[in-house]
């Protein structure tokens, strides 16, 4: 198609020839070919339409831009032989780029005016944040006064997806820690024939810190994500809307379950963590170290006080605190679009995994004030 | 009526979804510069016809020709000829989110189309307006946009490649009775100045008698019947009659008869 369609000047009779589809698939073409073209500097020239076989709206756009750009160097444009259907969608292309006005200016703030902007939308989203915990909490004490608004079954649905659907990439990560940590570990050990130290250095650094912190981190991986995906499409589908018209609040029914469920599930999977990063060292220290099962296991209680697991369970709770709310809270700031679920749902790990990791310093440092 | 006329033939389509028969036998056919509209009671195969001449859903058995090439076994490049030929504005209008009205509408000129980042927006910014939208809304989000705004939206995308077909589902629904109107009269206006045929699926009695010059009522799995919107009210099939006869129907043919004697 591409060859029949041409424009062609004649500069002898002023006149330019257009021939052939001039639509939206020719029109690169014909732009080149009027680029090369070099026009009078005045007078008049035509613009013959009679070899126009085919005209859509883009070839109207054609014509008109070249008319106008043509009559602002000082040239006469006639357009002539145009066919009626030809004519009418030049008017109408016409009237619509008459209308036209210019398209608002963007402005892109400076850089320090984008320090500023991203500053105030941080504080201003810990104040919501802080809101959101308020309004929580409230309906959390609103709840718990009335047995009946009791949601067990969403409870139990949240401790099945986000306890025991997880326990088996948590057993498999915990075995690999242990098994990892006691090979680095023994590696130092070894050199000074204190292989039977690696029951102390395992227990505690597992029980104290590694379990809660792995465990915690998954989880805001596996579930944060999810609930801020699941409540932001929820958000956008109105369904949190409808739960509010229909007299239901939807921290009643889907925020504190999911909450709770994780306030119980992350404990018992850090204890589930622990079992298997001790069993992972035990295997490592049987076959690297030749620490019998029975040495590892009898010696076991005699180093490691149950403080030290008592301190990695007790951390889960907030942990679970830390890694629901966020996700529920970027969960309901969803708004307008498929892309902001995306990016909230990025925000809820990204944060939840920060605020985890800046408790787990916050306790370290309460812990050596207290000596424990 | 020679078949360089017929811009869709549909014949012996049967669908089976869901365990059930949706289509028995379709066979209906869109000529050039006509717009058909396709009725029927809820759950008849309105907008599964659709997604099948779309090429979205494939068709137990039958042919669905667009432009006399056979769409259900076609190959990607053939889709891809036919696909650049036609426009489609989707029910929930299907804007991108993520992208600004203009960049909506630009999608398919960068797409489709080797022409620069100025002309593509300048045709863009044409389009946008030619739906009747306010340039100063074609930086906006389409969140930021209410629902008539959007249709516009949509629709500008939908011609922004000049097609010679376009497919509208339920153009007007959830509009207000103002906007409904004044999106029927874009429609019809567009039809006119572009050359278009539209296939539109709709439930809007109004822009039945307004925007369409033949209808198809579907029922039972088959295309009832295929005629003029005077010619079907008076069509004696129950479910034909049942259907325009509700208030609403007989307001529309009341209002539609007064405005135009």
């Amino acid at each position: 198609m591409t060859e029949h369609s041409t424009i062609h000047f004649d500069p002898n009779n002023r006149q330019l020839k257009c021939r052939g589809d001039l639509n939206l698939a020719n029109l690169p073409s014909l732009q080149t070919m009027l680029a090369k073209i070099s026009w009078p500097g005045s007078g008049e020239i035509t613009i013959d339409g009679e070899a126009v076989t085919k005209m859509d709206s883009a070839g109207a756009w054609l014509i008109l831009e070249l008319q106008n750009s043509l009559e602002k160097t000082g040239l006469t444009i006639h357009l002539q032989h145009f066919s009626a259907e030809s004519a009418s969608l030049l008017d109408i292309v016409k009237k619509k780029l008459g209308e036209k006005t210019s398209l608002p200016a963007m402005t892109k703030p400076n850089f320090l005016a984008t320090v500023g902007i991203n500053t105030i939308a941080q504080l201003r989203e810990f104040q919501t944040y802080l809101a959101f915990i308020g309004k929580l909490t409230f309906e959390a004490l609103r709840i718990a006064l009335k047995p009946a608004h009791w949601r067990w079954k969403s409870l139990a649905g949240a401790l099945y997806s986000t306890g025991y659907q997880g326990l088996p990439i948590i057993a498999l990560l915990s075995f690999l820690i242990g098994v990892v940590l006691t090979y680095q570990m023994g590696l130092q050990l070894r050199n000074y024939g204190a292989n039977i130290y690696i029951v102390d250095l395992l227990g505690l650094s597992v029980l104290r810190e590694f379990a809660p912190l792995i465990t915690a981190i998954m989880v805001s991986g596996r579930t944060g994500s999810a609930f801020t995906a699941s409540i932001g499409m929820m958000k956008l589908n109105q369904e949190i809307d409808a739960l509010d018209t229909l007299g239901v609040t939807p921290a009643e029914l889907l925020l504190l379950p999911r909450i709770i469920g994780l306030f119980i599930a992350l404990p018992l999977l850090t204890m589930w963590s622990d079992i298997f990063g001790i069993v992972g060292g035990m295997v490592m220290s049987n076959n690297m170290l030749g620490i019998t099962w029975y040495d590892f296991i009898n010696r076991f209680p005699h180093v490691i006080p149950l403080r030290s697991f008592i301190i990695g369970i007790g951390k889960a709770p907030v942990f679970a605190l830390i890694i629901a709310t966020i996700g529920c809270f970027e969960g309901i700031q969803v708004k307008n679009s498929a892309d902001s679920v995306g990016q909230n749902t990025t925000r809820s790990v990204v944060l939840a995994i920060f605020f985890i990791i800046v408790a787990d310093a916050v306790f370290s440092v309460i812990f050596s004030k207290m000596k424990l | 009526m020679t078949d360089n006329d017929v811009i869709i033939e549909i014949k012996n389509l049967k669908t089976r979804l869901g365990g059930t028969w949706v289509h028995k036998d379709i066979n209906l056919s869109v000529r050039r510069g006509e717009v058909l509209g396709i009725v029927g009671g809820s759950g008849t195969g309105k907008t599964t016809l659709l997604r099948e001449m779309l090429c979205l859903t494939r068709p137990t058995a039958g042919s669905i020709k667009v432009f006399g090439q056979e769409v259900t076994t076609a190959s990607p490049q053939t889709l891809l000829a036919i696909q650049r030929r036609w426009g489609v504005l989707f029910q929930s209008n299907a804007l991108f989110s993520s992208l600004t009205v203009l960049e909506n509408v630009m999608f398919p000129l960068r797409e489709h189309t080797s022409l620069d980042l100025a002309s593509i927006q300048e045709l863009a910014i044409l389009k946008i307006q030619m739906a009747g939208l306010p340039v100063d809304s074609a930086l906006k989000y389409p969140a930021e946009l209410s629902g008539g705004m959007q249709k516009r939206a949509g629709l500008a995308r939908a011609i922004v490649l000049d097609p010679e077909l376009i497919f509208l589902d339920e153009p007007t629904a959830g509009l207000d009775p103002n906007t409904a109107a004044g999106l029927d009269e874009l429609i019809l206006n567009l039809q006119s100045t572009m050359g278009l045929t539209i296939v539109m699926v709709t439930h809007d009695i109004d822009s039945l008698w307004t925007v369409t010059n033949r209808v198809a009522f579907l029922g039972q799995g088959v295309v009832l019947c295929a005629d003029k919107m005077n010619v079907l009210v008076n069509n004696p099939n129950p479910i034909i009659h049942e259907f325009f006869s509700g208030p609403r129907g007989r307001a529309a043919e009341g209002s539609h008869q007064h405005g135009t004697s």
